[in-house]
């Protein structure tokens, strides 16, 4: 299906305003997801603005965030943390965020234990 | 900024759907249903837009529209770098690899496959149009089936008579510091074009269904 929508400004701000006003299907999100995708895309735009240390400082930062706000980080946020760890030499960290992250999705047994082996 | 403005994208899109009043007709779910997969590995898009940007930009914002629809999405970054250590930088090279290998180093139950078609702003003396499209099929790496596929397109009019266009979204979504520092105007288009792809909320007719850890999954069928 192309679905081709043509959005103006004005429609946006609109149908955003009209929303509040009762259209809303959405449920509320799964997952609080901090600066993981942000970081994502700076990583690969300004190289320089996403260091692993800056990653792992804003990353640890979402952790705390995540629990004030009684919400789990999404997947792959914690394996995405380890390797920024990994990058800098700590390997303790990456291996405890590695399992934390099988632990909390079971679905990426088969890949941590790849980046287990890259770590250990 | 990426919550407040999914969030922004999402309300917009949902009410572009949700009350829509000629929804498309629904998509054939019987063989994604038979495979319901609990994992992707999104492999990064394959570029046909003239903006190098593209492949990452797309692949960025993937992740949230998949997750918050219930399925275990792979670090797509670390992902990336896998294919990388292991030879392969290039995205159409990556979505050449035989499905049973990714399914042997990864351990996904599909994988999507991406291509970015158009990616960037056009200029015009009073405005400005910026365009994202791109397409995408779930694959189901046991058998190779193909489980889902969609096509989405945006185009975001900005400047002229009619405002302040993207950076109007986003100081709208008040995330204005950003807007004001944003040097690539097509990546918050892509992430709607992701949302509205991809998501089971904003386009319930052809996105994906819900997945086991949404609490919308139905697993006999919906």
């Amino acid at each position: 299906m192309l679905q081709h929508l043509k959005i103006r400004t004005k429609l946006l701000l609109l149908l955003s305003i009209g929303l509040l006003g009762g259209c809303a299907t959405s449920a509320p999100s799964l997952y609080h997801w901090g600066s993981y995708q942000e970081l994502v895309y700076t990583q690969y735009s300004k190289p320089d603005k996403a260091t692993p240390e800056r990653q792992i400082a804003a990353l640890e930062r979402d952790i705390q965030k995540a629990k004030s706000a009684n919400k789990p980080l999404p997947p792959g946020f914690y394996a995405h943390l380890a390797y920024q760890y990994l990058v800098t030499g700590n390997k303790s960290k990456a291996t405890e965020y590695l399992m934390l992250e099988k632990q909390i999705f079971p679905e990426s047994t088969v890949y941590v234990d790849l980046m287990l082996k890259h770590a250990s | 900024m990426n919550r407040v403005l999914s969030l922004a994208g999402l309300s917009v899109l949902a009410v572009l759907t949700g009350c829509a009043s000629t929804p498309a007709p629904k998509a054939d779910y019987t063989v994604y249903r038979q495979h319901m997969p609990k994992s992707i590995l999104v492999l990064p898009p394959i570029n046909d837009s003239p903006d190098v940007r593209a492949t990452y930009s797309v692949l960025s914002s993937t992740t949230a529209p998949i997750a918050e629809a219930g399925y275990y999405v792979f670090p797509v970054a670390l992902v990336e770098q896998t294919f990388k250590e292991n030879g392969l930088s290039n995205p159409a090279e990556i979505q050449q690899v035989p499905t049973q290998k990714l399914q042997e180093i990864f351990g996904a139950d599909a994988a999507l496959y991406m291509t970015v078609t158009e990616y960037g702003s056009k200029y015009q003396i009073l405005q400005s149009t910026t365009s994202v499209a791109a397409t995408a099929k779930l694959i189901d790496l046991k058998t190779g089936a193909q489980l889902w596929q969609g096509t989405q397109r945006l185009d975001v009019v900005d400047g002229g008579d009619q405002g302040a266009g993207i950076v109007g979204l986003l100081v709208n979504a008040a995330i204005s510091q950003i807007a004001n520092n944003l040097t690539d105007k097509a990546y918050p288009v892509a992430g709607l074009v992701n949302q509205q792809m991809f998501s089971p909320i904003a386009n319930p007719n052809t996105g994906l269904l819900h997945g086991a850890r949404s609490a919308q999954f139905m697993p006999d069928g919906q």
